[in-house]
């Protein structure tokens, strides 16, 4: 059987496996389709909160921009991991026994206002779409690389699939899809890890491979050996990296804040039937993920010296170009790889300075592990079936977040609360239809600015959202002028601060560049101190403005313990 | 109200509060202390084949970050029977 055949095989198979869960799992009440009826158990819930979370950019990109970065790249790690550790001692147990359904719903009973609920609904829908678009330009991307079909075609193929499940199961059909997701990206994430791991350094675990001493004779460690090289080529040295100490501590921290922030993660913990539940289930997304996250950089590792290996030869004088390896002819069709002989040697070279002849995609080093390593067909066919996995499961809960901000938060909760459940699952499921044909139009057509605007989704969370529930929770004092004032300064000094440099819709004003940002600081890792402006904000006009309600700091106090904790309730 | 009486539940709140500041302080530490701010001093000591600040930065802070869970859990569990407050 030829690659092609088999690769659609795998994906059919997948696909095959996450419509039939979704027709045993489809939702009968707006409480299963928003909250999977609050039954899920905290370890299939840590499984569908991981797949939730890891998009095709955790899946594809990561790995390969660790590669480029090196030390730098442990911002990604750090900081997509580090949230969970806010989520499960700060957030979860809290959120989950207030027992609600959405993030806006937590802000608009807390501080008993529309206002506030209103500014949540507008950044839980801007941050959710933001995210969306990538992951159906993944899918399509994912689709015309091993499926040969244009990115149309892919993108339309993946908004049917989603389509099916997210409309027909809301949460519940979403949950039990992504438990299966997971296994099947995870799979496809560590075998030719484990493989090339082997195959470098001897080692099965990637992650004392990635510490491991080289088996080709040398006796060097691998991290030495790509220290050495980087000095040789003109790189920066891969284990110390190029950024400022205040651009990573606030990159990572903005990263971390953010995570904790985003509603699709937070929705997760609604969805268990305890607060020791929700608790737990934190731990469990969190192993979940560090399996792929503490594998990415020993993947990116093993790459980066198996690609200068390749194309710079064991002599460091180039490969021929008559005798490189297929895996590179077989990407330079795609244009991820592209070699130009400038000084016309015939041989390849790829350094950090002008004697550099190589323009590689990032992307590459995930996508074509497999065959760098000489694994067998069915396990290229995997990687795609994967990184499609991971792509369709984020797209899936972020969807949710969307219809049930529309269909609850909006309709139900704000413009037209006399709704029956019925009317407002149908809205539900409308919204969610919707949400998938806009997100399926901007895959098709992306605005040039996706990749710029992930910035944007991590600053607005940890900007807006984070200081806002955190606030909620732990101070009780806290009212609602204060916490509109605190969200309201916080996103639109990020926002500006991005906007300046970056000028999504608009000319930036001044160049992006470390002599001209704020403290040093990127607007990657803005959010950090729009999160400090929210906090300070808040804290201020809280102190100025009329105390909360007697009833309001009841229900904070009925937060704090878990005693009661039922159903997640819709009133 | 589910406490005896409102010092308990003061006195339950107080001890919730202080594990999750002990093990915030951990989480700090792991990540932006020994990954970020001393990565260069930390980067002077070997470790099994890694440079000690650039393991926390890649491997250690995440392996940390699932432990802190795992104990909150553990302890929380614990003291939510402590006090009476644990769901059924």
């Amino acid at each position: 059987m030829d690659l092609q055949t088999l690769t659609y095989l795998v994906v059919g198979v997948t696909f095959a496996i996450y419509i039939g869960i979704a027709i045993w799992a489809r939702a009968g009440s707006t409480q299963e389709f928003y909250v999977a009826g609050g039954g899920v158990s905290p370890l299939a819930n840590g499984m569908a909160t991981a797949a939730d979370w890891m998009s095709a950019a955790s899946f594809i990109s990561m790995a390969g921009l660790i590669s480029f970065m090196g030390y730098d790249g442990s911002v990604y790690l750090m900081g997509w991991t580090g949230g969970y550790v806010l989520l499960a001692l700060c957030l979860a147990p809290y959120l989950r026994k207030f027992g609600k359904f959405t993030v806006p719903d937590f802000i608009g009973d807390r501080y008993y206002s529309q206002t506030a609920r209103t500014v949540a609904v507008i950044c839980a829908i801007l941050i959710s779409f933001t995210y969306v678009a990538g992951q159906m330009r993944g899918v399509g991307v994912v689709f015309s690389r091993f499926l040969e079909v244009d990115i149309t075609t892919g993108v339309i193929i993946g908004m049917a699939v989603v389509f099916f499940y997210a409309v027909l199961g809301g949460m519940k059909g979403i949950t039990y899809t992504q438990v299966a997701q997971y296994c099947v990206l995870i799979f496809a994430y560590m075998v030719p890890a484990i493989f090339i791991s082997i195959m470098i350094t001897g080692h099965v675990f990637p992650q004392t491979g990635l510490g491991a001493t080289l088996l080709d004779g040398s006796g060097m460690h691998l991290l030495q050996r790509l220290d050495g090289l980087s000095a040789e080529l003109g790189f920066a040295a891969y284990t110390e990296g190029t950024k400022s100490t205040a651009d990573i501590f606030a990159i990572t921290a903005a990263l971390m804040v953010g995570t904790a922030g985003l509603p699709h993660v937070i929705v997760r913990f609604f969805t268990v039937p305890r607060v020791k539940d929700a608790r737990i289930s934190a731990g469990w997304a969190l192993i979940f993920i560090s399996i792929l996250y503490t594998t990415a950089p020993a993947i990116g590792a093993f790459a980066r010296y198996n690609m200068i290996d390749t194309i710079n030869g064991p002599d460091a004088q180039g490969t021929l170009i008559a005798e490189a390896p297929t895996w590179i002819k077989n990407w330079e069709k795609t244009g991820l790889i592209k070699h130009e002989d400038k000084n016309g040697d015939g041989r390849m070279f790829y350094s950090g300075d002008e004697r550099n002849e190589m323009t590689i995609d990032r992307d590459i080093m995930v996508l074509a592990n497999p065959e760098i390593a000489q694994l067998p067909d069915w396990v290229i066919a995997l990687v795609a079936a994967g990184g499609i996995a991971a792509a369709l499961s984020t797209a899936a809960g972020l969807l949710l977040v969307i219809s049930t901000s529309i269909s609850h938060d909006l309709l139900k909760r704000n413009l037209m609360p006399n709704i029956t459940d019925k009317q407002e699952l149908l809205a539900a499921r409308g919204a969610a239809a919707v949400a998938i044909v806009i997100a399926g139009y901007l895959g098709i057509n992306p605005p040039g600015f996706v990749a710029e605007v992930v910035a944007f989704a991590f600053g607005l969370a940890a900007a807006s959202f984070f200081p806002a529930i955190i606030l909620g929770i732990f101070y009780k004092k806290m009212n609602k002028e204060g916490a509109i004032a605190g969200m309201l300064a916080g996103i639109i000094f990020t926002v500006g601060y991005i906007l300046y440099f970056k000028g999504i819709f608009i000319t930036p004003f001044a160049e992006n560049k470390p002599e001209n940002w704020l403290f040093g600081i990127s607007p990657e890792g803005i959010g950090t101190v729009g999160m400090l402006v929210n906090f300070v904000v808040a804290y201020a006009v809280s102190k100025f403005t009329k105390e909360v309600p007697q009833d309001v700091q009841d229900i904070v106090e009925q937060i704090r313990f878990p005693k009661g904790a039922g159903e997640a309730q819709s009133h | 109200m589910a406490f005896q009486s409102n010092e308990l539940a003061k006195a339950y709140w107080r001890e919730n509060v202080s594990l999750m500041l002990k093990l915030l302080a951990v989480w700090f530490t792991v990540s932006f202390a020994a990954g970020i701010l001393f990565v260069d001093q930390l980067n002077m000591v070997q470790f099994f084949g890694f440079k000690l600040g650039f393991w926390f930065a890649q491997q250690g802070s995440i392996y940390t970050f699932v432990l802190l869970i795992f104990i909150y859990v553990i302890k929380m569990n614990a003291l939510d029977r402590k006090y009476d407050v644990h769901e059924d």
